[in-house]
Order: structure tokens, then C-alpha cells, then sequence
């Protein structure tokens, strides 16, 4: 199993470095969404600084959901989903693979966008290892939600309005814990955001277990 | 199914959702902190238990459907019909809650664990229905949502324990089943059982006649095209079934 999530993984990270579209449409979406929540609130640095926390972690969300759109349309173009099932690869080794994928590209997604905040929003960043500690930990949930929602998505006409639909009621505790992790960070206070990171930890093995065991009954439709 | 049950269940939510209605209007009284307002128990803890029941209902399906070895059309459709019925009793439960929000805490929604957890497991079910709709083969449909609707229930536990987890506005469980009189007066009891048991028979009535639409709705997809050629024979004079 995680032999074959290393090959997709990296057949996954190979299609992106070869297309582009992470470095090229995605990240630059999530400038663009810390740029107009500046617009949206009248380029307040005071109200900005103090929700940078929670503008940041809806610029991922949304820049996740791109990613998690490519990552399944990745799979449903020219018939490449029936040429993974014929592979013989574990299921669950595939969903790993491309939870791998996605998270990658997040991390480095994470960095930047942290980078734009602290120059956007003048927001300066304290407590780094609750602050990267909860960056990896959502992330893996993130990942692992979108992958899940992406196969149950993948191949229909639908799918770009569905997955929102779909993903984002899922994605809503991840968007709360890291934000309250993170804000307990940013003032200071790391001791207050342990709790939270706990509840990102169980989303993310409680999202990942699940996504192994389904795995094999979304890969075998369509 | 005797063909008098479905029937009975029907009269039965009739006669316990008047008997509710009447209990909670006019014997009711009201109570010391909450005055009238305290009579919406006789009608939101039941839809809101009630669409726990109906998502745990999908839920269970769902996983029979998933299940090689106990994959039957009929868990699918099941499943479908009791998150149908389920998302009308969570969207009561946020209507009700409202109305009863607006005059006891002076707002008609409020960012509280409990709420929240509820709006999103509304959200949830809905967007399960949403892939429902969506046409394709049947089993990869009924396999689709059964993973969805796995994905959703995680939410009722949340949910329900939202009020012991987090420090919340909206107050802790009114029901204790080994104390029945801990928070409530025998007449409130009463009243609380009557919405219960009223809340049950038109859940169970509402799946059962939605089973039966999906049951047809299948049937029409299975046979409709049959149907549709042996239309256009009989036009052109043709025997039916000729050629099959």
C-alpha cells in the first residue's frame, strides 16, 4: 500500500511541476483572495491584522478546493481512472498517493500565503511550532476530505459546482480548529491552541481512516 | 406490508400530532423562567431527535449497501428516503429553534457549538441529495451516496454533544430517561412523549410513502423504456412485445 501511494504521489506531484497549474492558476487565486478580503474591508490594517488568522485559513480552503478539483480531474481525463484500476495498485495505496499530492501542494501553497499575510496584513507570526504543527495537521484533513469528496465527485458533469457543495459543510471544523489554533498563536498564548490541534488530529485520522476503507468501493464504480 | 399498517401509522400521526397540538396550546402552562415559550418542547426535541434517527436510518443503509454481502436495491432506497424526511425534521429543528431564540435569548440565530454543528449537518444532507440527483448507473449512485451519507453522520455525535464539549448558549439536554422528573413536571413529561411519540408515527408514515415513490420512480426507470417502444408499436399497429 504505501509503495504504490509513493508512485501515484509522485506521478500526481510530476503531472503538476509538468503543467503548472499549482504554481501558475492556483497560488496566484490565493493572492488574489487576501488581496480582496484587503478590498472587502476597507484595507483596515487593524481589522485585517486581527483576522488575519481566519482570512488565511479561508484562502486555503479555497485555494484547496482547486487543488482538489485538479487532483480529480487529473484522473477522470482521458480514461485514466480505468487505466488505475487496472494497474493493480492497492485502492487504498491510491487514495493515500493522492492525498500526498494535494497535501504537498497545500504546504507549499501554506508557506506562501503565510508570507502574503505577514506583508498584506502587517501580521507578525509568533508560536511556530503550534503554527506549523497546525498547518500539517489540517492539511492532512484538508487533503484527505477533498480527496474523498473528489472520487465521489469525479466524472460528473456536475462537479465543479458539487464539490463545493459537498466539501466545504466537511471542511467547516477544519476551518474553525485552525483558525483558533492559530489566532492562540499569533497572540501568544500556544498553550490555548492544544486543544484545538487535538480536535485537527482526530478530523484528520478520522477523515484518512475513511478514506482507505472507501477507497475500494469508489474506485471500483464508474 | 398488511396493507392496513401504512394507513394506521398515518391515522395514528394525525391523532397523536392533534393531541400534541391540543396538550401543548391549551393544558400546557407555562413555566417561571420561560413562561409560553417553554411549550415549543413539546415540539423541537422530537423533530430535532427525530432527524438524528432519520440520518442514522440513511446511515445504516448506506453501510448494508456498502457491504458486498448485504447489498440490496432496497437499502439504497431506504437510505434516500429517510435523509429526504430526515433533512425536513433538522430543518424544523432550526426553524423552531429560531422561534424560540428570538424572545428567550433576543437573537434569532447565534454562532453556538450546538447550532452551527446542526446548520452544517443540514448543509451535509443536503448536499447528499444533491448527489441523489445526479443521474447514473445505479449502483454506482447508491454506491456514491452511501459514502456520502457515511461521511455526514460522522456529524450527529458532534452535534448532539456539542452542549457537553463546548461552553454553549443553548442549554444542555431537558430529557433524562432515568430521572424523567430531574429537569421536567410530569405534565411537561407527558406533553414531551405525546410530540415524541406524534413526531415517530409521521417520520415513519412520511419513509414509508417516500420508499414507495423510489420504489416506483426505479420501476419507471427499469421499465420505461419497455413501456415507451410498446407505445410506438401499438401506434403502428404493431403487437406488443413483437420482436423482443
Amino acid at each position: 500500500m504505501w509503495r504504490d501511494a509513493v508512485l501515484v504521489a509522485g506521478k500526481d506531484l510530476r503531472i503538476e511541476a509538468r503543467s503548472r497549474v499549482a504554481t501558475n492558476q492556483v497560488l496566484p487565486f490565493a493572492f488574489l483572495v487576501l488581496v480582496l478580503f484587503a478590498f472587502a474591508l476597507d484595507t483596515n490594517r487593524g481589522v485585517l491584522t486581527q483576522a488575519s488568522a481566519g482570512l488565511y485559513w479561508v484562502a486555503v480552503l479555497f485555494s484547496a478546493l482547486l487543488a482538489v478539483q485538479r487532483s480529480s480531474a487529473i484522473e477522470t481525463a482521458d480514461g485514466a481512472t480505468d487505466q488505475l484500476r487496472l494497474s493493480g495498485l492497492d485502492p487504498a495505496g491510491i487514495f493515500l498517493g493522492k492525498v500526498t499530492a494535494v497535501a504537498a501542494q497545500l504546504l507549499v501553497l501554506e508557506v506562501a500565503l503565510g508570507a502574503g499575510i505577514m506583508i498584506l496584513y502587517n501580521t507578525s507570526i509568533h508560536g511556530v511550532i503550534l503554527v506549523v504543527a497546525t498547518c500539517l495537521f489540517a492539511t492532512a484533513g484538508l487533503a484527505a476530505a477533498g480527496t474523498l469528496y473528489g472520487s465521489l465527485a469525479a466524472g460528473l458533469k456536475v462537479r465543479e459546482t458539487l464539490l463545493p457543495l459537498l466539501l466545504l459543510p466537511v471542511a467547516a471544523p477544519v476551518l474553525l480548529a485552525a483558525t483558533e489554533a492559530w489566532q492562540a498563536a499569533l497572540a501568544g498564548h500556544p498553550s490555548d491552541g492544544t486543544q484545538w490541534l487535538r480536535l485537527l488530529g482526530v478530523f484528520a485520522t478520522v477523515y484518512l481512516t475513511f478514506g482507505v476503507l472507501a477507497a475500494g468501493s469508489l474506485l471500483e464504480e464508474s | 406490508m398488511n396493507k392496513w399498517v401504512v394507513p394506521a401509522v398515518g391515522v395514528g400521526a394525525l391523532a397523536f400530532s392533534a393531541a400534541a397540538i391540543v396538550d401543548g396550546l391549551w393544558i400546557l402552562g407555562p413555566t417561571a423562567e420561560q413562561g409560553d415559550y417553554s411549550k415549543l418542547l413539546v415540539v423541537h426535541p422530537p423533530v430535532a431527535t427525530i432527524a438524528y434517527v432519520a440520518f442514522g436510518v440513511t446511515a445504516l443503509a448506506s453501510l448494508l449497501y456498502l457491504i458486498p454481502r448485504t447489498r440490496r436495491r432496497e437499502w439504497d432506497q431506504l437510505a434516500g428516503a429517510s435523509a429526504e424526511v430526515g433533512v425536513v425534521f433538522c430543518a424544523l429543528t432550526l426553524v423552531t429553534g429560531s422561534i424560540w431564540g428570538r424572545p428567550v435569548w433576543g437573537v434569532w440565530w447565534t454562532w453556538d457549538a450546538r447550532l452551527t454543528a446542526t446548520a452544517l449537518l443540514l448543509v451535509l444532507f443536503l448536499g447528499y441529495l444533491a448527489l441523489r440527483r445526479i443521474p447514473a448507473q445505479e449502483v454506482v449512485r447508491g454506491r456514491r451516496c452511501a459514502v456520502a451519507a457515511l461521511i455526514a453522520i460522522l456529524d450527529v455525535p458532534i452535534d448532539h454533544f456539542a452542549t457537553s464539549w463546548w461552553q454553549t448558549l443553548h442549554q444542555g439536554s431537558s430529557i433524562d430517561l432515568l430521572q424523567p422528573d430531574k429537569h421536567l413536571d410530569t405534565s411537561h413529561n407527558v406533553a414531551l412523549l405525546l410530540g415524541f411519540i406524534a413526531m415517530t408515527l409521521v417520520y415513519v408514515w412520511l419513509v414509508v410513502k417516500r420508499y414507495r415513490v423510489e420504489q416506483l420512480e426505479n420501476r419507471y426507470e427499469d421499465e420505461g423504456l419497455t413501456l415507451a417502444l410498446d407505445a410506438r408499436r401499438a401506434e403502428g399497429g404493431i403487437p406488443v412485445g413483437a420482436g423482443r
